[in-house]
């Protein structure tokens, strides 16, 4: 069986066997061969965002279902996510150019006193992803930097990470502050983190608490369709 | 009372004696320390018991954990007290031993405890920091390297300890190997080290007999 993988030549394989085999290296976090892969369906001519989507976003969602279930741990979760940052990171100079659709834009950021960004950047990456536009600020995000970057960035929605019960109760100081500003309600709230519930999404103020990365992605779609249907006519 | 091997306390921990009028109910991290202020002060009314130390990377497990061993271990004590503190429990734990009347240590970790609650509190600059103990130092294998798959993915230290800075040991004890083993485990995590002796902290005046 590995003698037979080690002969495997991708650029042999025909588009509907290489498809599913770039899901099969996603999943063992072969980024090499990920990449190659995204490559020669780029050298056929595919269109970037059908790569993404047909190739990287469903191999991770498998990845991703499978981590929910307690098939897969966090190590193989992160080197699936690393092949798949290989692949998108020949993908992503060329979405823009070739008219990828523009789902909205998202500010991303891990709370103030607290430096673990695994979750936020599984979330920042699979929201990249299904179309979103992505603004990462990275670790021991304060109130002033998220709600700055929400207006520089015109953004649709604000995620916050955390990994810590002594750091997740920031959240609660950052959509406070938003509402004494009068701009809570102009962006989809979204919160994220090992520590966190339902529970505590709502009590702080929360749009919604996203539980894993691909239930980050559905949340803010249907939270962004929701808005794009309020929106008066012309 | 004979305590099995570090092991042993992480995956099962430990059953109680039965002798003593005061049930400690523990995490398994803690058995030495607990024993150790036991046969420091004399404290011939403790008992000891504990849940698995491996809980510690679980904590959604604790504070049902402990509900069970309270109901199991009540009628035998006169007093149980639980040697734990939030240990990421978002507060679970604060209100499970408030509904069972027992006392908890006031501390969000061991961490914490050790050092001194207000003391280590006041370490604001230390967000960067990663923490051992005596016990995590002797059981890194178990508590950091695999479950964190480094063993099989070493290429992932970037990906977990990219933001931190330094490895800090809080030394229950002074013990030369265990400090060597502790710089061993800072190098291999990439991080600068040091060593704070902590002694046994907010654990023994927890432990210590009121009034």
């Amino acid at each position: 069986m590995a003698e037979e993988e080690d002969d495997l030549i991708l650029s042999e394989l025909p588009d509907d066997e290489l498809v599913p085999q770039m899901g099969d290296d996603l999943y063992d976090g072969l980024k090499d061969e990920v990449a190659e892969g995204v490559q020669i369906l780029l050298d056929r001519g595919w269109a970037p965002y059908r790569i993404l989507t047909e190739a990287l976003v469903s191999g991770m969602t498998v990845v991703g279902n499978d981590f929910r279930d307690g098939i897969l741990f966090v190590p193989e979760v992160l080197q699936a996510a690393n092949a798949m940052k290989a692949g998108m990171g020949l993908l992503k100079p060329l979405l823009a150019e070739t008219g990828a659709p523009k789902m909205g834009k998202m500010v991303i950021g891990t709370v103030k006193g607290d430096i673990h960004d695994i979750g936020k950047n599984l979330v920042g990456m699979m929201m990249e992803g299904a179309g979103f536009d992505v603004v990462d600020l990275g670790i021991n995000t304060d109130a002033d930097e998220y709600i700055d970057a929400l207006a520089r960035e015109q953004a649709d929605i604000l995620g916050m990470s955390a990994l810590l019960t002594t750091t997740m109760p920031y959240m609660k100081i950052v959509i406070d502050t938003m509402a004494e500003k009068g701009i809570r309600d102009d962006y989809i709230v979204l919160v994220g983190g090992a520590p966190l519930n339902e529970e505590f999404g709502k009590a702080i103020g929360a749009d919604a608490y996203c539980r894993d990365a691909a239930v980050a992605v559905e949340t803010a779609k249907s939270f962004v369709a929701r808005r794009h249907n309020q929106m008066p006519a012309g | 009372m004979n305590l099995p091997d570090d092991a042993t306390l992480t995956d099962r921990g430990l059953p109680p004696s039965g002798a003593g009028r005061v049930l400690v109910l523990a995490c398994g991290a803690l058995a030495h320390e607990i024993l150790a202020l036991k046969r420091m002060n004399g404290w011939d009314h403790l008992d000891l018991t504990c849940l698995p130390a491996i809980w510690h990377n679980h904590p959604e497990r604790i504070a049902p954990g402990v509900a069970q061993a309270v109901a199991r271990h009540r009628a035998a004590y006169d007093t149980i007290l639980v040697a734990y503190g939030d240990c990421g429990t978002g507060g679970g734990l604060a209100r499970t031993c408030a509904e069972l009347g027992v006392q908890m240590i006031e501390a969000p970790h061991c961490y914490a405890f050790f050092e001194g609650t207000d003391r280590f509190a006041a370490h604001e600059d230390e967000v960067t920091a990663f923490y051992l103990t005596d016990f995590l130092a002797r059981q890194f294998e178990a508590f950091v390297w695999r479950p964190l798959g480094l063993d099989r993915f070493p290429d992932l230290i970037q990906a977990y300890f990219g933001n931190y800075e330094k490895l800090v040991y809080l030394a229950q004890t002074e013990d030369a190997a265990l400090d060597t083993r502790a710089r061993e485990c800072a190098a291999r995590l990439g991080l600068a080290y040091e060593r704070r002796l902590t002694g046994y902290g907010d654990l023994e005046r927890f432990l210590t007999p009121r009034g």
